[in-house]
């Protein structure tokens, strides 16, 4: 059996501390293990650090799970009701236009609750970036149905799974907001592996420099993990995340420069991006 | 520190929706936001038209969630924010108003209503949880473009939603008005506003209903933060109410009104004495808090009679300010137009005298004159 030696430190190697981001707080937290929100958040504060915006950044918060993230970040916050929170921003960036302005969202606050709230939004092209956080459950009930709950999945209150019939179908948030002529830059990224993080860490850079630059409305949703609400095992939520809510809510980039992309053409690429890496992986490693 | 003219600064005829935007951007106010519905559109209208003039923004908001919602977030950056719409559009708004009162923020709403129906939406509150708001209502336009102003002022004072509550007759009767700032003293300066400058210094800022705090801040607990706004909104009951009273001293009758009501109540009041009958009355000029002591001063009289357009909801506070000293009845009751928007045939200065007189000659169990009714229905 291999054995991996821990008496000293593999050269190399950085503690968990180093990779903590600039901006967040360290403290008690209630969120459960396994949890896939706190990986798309870290995407978020980097980019935050990255590109030099630290101290002209303001971010609106709504109802869910994260909205524990408000005494864990040091942001300059404003609490919105659960929906709300792209009309706040709106707001905000009205009155301080310099601002780098971001909402962070769940699919319950955003596509349930507030829905018209981020399709006005964007549809007035507010340089403003929303940020979803979709697991498809309100994680915080205790994991119930919500508006991008894929067909088949269980939930406390689809016992024997979303039936179309029944509940009707998912929507496809990140596929609406593209067709908005206000919308500048849209995309869906995924933290089931450690690639998906590192393709969504880029899509949050592109959506804050196209607020930056004025481009318009900008937006970026998230699949996160969520085994509390998905009642699995914390091992196996990112595979159903990947297989159940991924193949749905397809990962990619789906606008832009103002060229909107379909399901299609995302899961075309996304196949074509995994032949790449598995040739890779062939041949010696993913390094370079 | 730049001075911009102040536009409407010279006297002229003016309806009270045009007076009620440049009273405001007059007293600061940079950020509008709206949905429009008769008789507030021309209140939107004005902003429009006027607030870009001085730097400022006013969105046509997609609905009047998202209207309160913006506002919300122009106050989060420290800069003077309004909303308004009729009662009906803010029925649509309560959630966030308990939730803004919860974070402290100074946010001033219009509501031009279709009557006075709104009483108690407007001092209850339609929202949950324990909140107030200061209400201000105002008789006419010259006092609109003062409470107007005033209203920026308390918001910012006691970091607490203050809300205007006028009428159809406020939003379009022209009067002859200027429009000068007025100098209220100062307010506590908005250290909490967030502008994303301690983003990351380790101090940033969290504008929360919730009575949170950032790690490393001392923590509130939601229990500390709402006591705190009690304490807040207690000390505001103590020291804002307003009212306008007449010819109290000996009474046999006071009436009790408050808008542009009590405009033609006060009116009847003046020539009833003039003719030698002891009446006189209480105008309340904020609901909330409500005056009470200058309505217990109409305690002494015969009878205290309510002259509201409505069923009847500010005589609950009036009842509760009498505590059963004199009996108080309503002499008001519903009427409006055709159209519904609250501006009906009760409105008259004969037929309040024949209600006030019914009351005064015949106590409180007088039989009143019937409610006239309307003349014709638009629908
Ligand atoms: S319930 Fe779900 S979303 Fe909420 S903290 Fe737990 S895992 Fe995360």
């Amino acid at each position: 059996m291999p054995t991996l030696d821990t008496s000293t430190e593999p050269s190399g190697a950085r503690r968990v501390g180093d990779l903590t981001p600039d901006l967040l707080l360290t403290g008690e937290h209630h969120l459960c293990p396994g949890c896939g929100e706190p990986l798309a958040l870290r995407c978020l504060l980097d980019t935050i650090t990255d590109l030099e915006v630290t101290t002209q950044t303001i971010g609106v918060v709504g109802i869910g799970c994260y909205t524990a993230f408000t005494t864990s970040i040091d942001v300059d916050l404003v609490q919105a009701l659960h929906g709300r929170a792209p009309s706040v921003a709106t707001g905000i960036k009205r009155m301080r236009p310099d601002a780098v302005v971001f909402t962070l969202q769940g699919d319950g606050d955003m596509v349930n609750e507030g829905l018209q709230e981020v399709l006005h939004t964007a549809a007035r092209g507010e340089a403003v970036t929303c940020v979803l956080l979709n697991n498809g459950v309100f994680g915080e009930t205790g994991g119930h149905m919500t508006a991008t709950t894929v067909l088949g999945q269980r939930t406390k209150n689809t016992i024997d799974g979303r039936e179309a019939e029944y509940h009707g179908y998912p929507i496809l948030i990140g596929d609406l907001i593209s067709r908005l002529e206000g919308a500048s830059y849209v995309a869906r990224g995924s933290v089931h592996n450690a690639g998906a993080v590192a393709r969504t860490k880029k899509m949050v850079r592109r959506a804050l420099e196209s607020q930056r630059r004025g481009d318009g409305f900008s937006f970026v949703e998230v699949l996160t993990m969520c085994p509390t609400g998905w009642f699995i095992p914390t091992g196996e939520s990112p595979e159903y995340l990947h297989e159940t809510l991924g193949a749905v809510h397809v990962m990619g980039e789906l606008k832009v420069d103002g060229r909107v992309k379909t399901t299609d053409e995302l899961h075309t690429e996304n196949v074509a991006r995994q032949r790449e890496v598995e040739a890779r992986l062939a041949a010696g490693g993913l390094d370079g | 520190m730049t001075t911009i003219a102040v536009r409407g600064a010279e006297r002229r005829l003016m309806e009270g929706s045009e007076a009620i935007a440049l009273a405001s951007i007059a007293a600061g106010c940079r950020f509008f936001a709206g949905y429009p519905m008769t008789p507030f559109t021309e209140v939107l209208e004005h902003f429009a038209r006027y607030l870009p003039e001085v730097g400022g923004t006013c969105i046509n908001a997609e609905s009047e969630l998202e209207a309160v919602g913006m506002a919300w977030g122009a106050l989060a950056t420290g800069a003077r924010a309004a909303t308004g719409s009729t009662g009906q559009g803010l029925s649509l708004m309560q959630e966030s108003f308990a939730e803004i009162t919860l974070a402290e923020l100074p946010l001033v709403i219009f509501n031009l209503a279709r009557g006075q129906g709104d009483y108690f939406q407007a001092t209850r509150g339609g929202g949950h949880g324990d909140y107030r708001h200061l209400v201000l209502a105002p008789v006419d336009i010259t006092e609109a473009v003062e409470l107007t102003q005033l209203a920026f002022h308390l918001a910012d004072r006691w970091r607490n939603p203050v809300l205007v509550y006028g009428d159809y007759l406020t939003a379009h009767v022209e009067e002859s008005v200027s429009v000068d700032p007025i100098d209220f003293g100062p307010v506590p300066d908005k250290d909490w506003a967030v502008d994303g400058a301690t983003t990351g210094t380790g101090h940033a800022k969290l504008l929360s209903p919730l009575g949170l705090a950032k790690f490393g801040a001392e923590p509130i607990g939601i229990e500390a933060h709402l006591r705190r706004i009690v304490a807040k909104q207690h000390e505001i009951e103590r020291t804002e109410a307003r009212a306008e009273t007449g010819y109290l001293d000996d009474a046999e009758t006071v009436v009790v009104a408050f808008g542009s009501p009590a405009r033609f109540v006060r009116s009847v009041v003046r020539d009833l004495r003039e003719a030698g009958e002891r009446v006189g009355f209480v105008r309340p000029i904020t609901l909330w808090p409500f005056p009470a002591d200058a309505v217990a001063a109409a305690a002494g009289a015969r009878t205290v009679a309510v002259f509201e357009l409505s069923a009847g909801q500010l005589i609950d506070d009036v009842r509760l300010a009498v505590l059963g000293r004199a009996p108080v009845v309503g002499i008001g009751g519903i009427s409006t137009d055709g159209s519904g928007f609250g501006v009906g045939r009760l409105l008259d200065v004969e037929t309040i005298r024949d209600r006030v007189l019914a009351v005064h000659r015949g106590g409180a169990d007088a039989a009143l004159p019937p409610l006239p009714d309307n003349e014709r229905t638009l629908w």
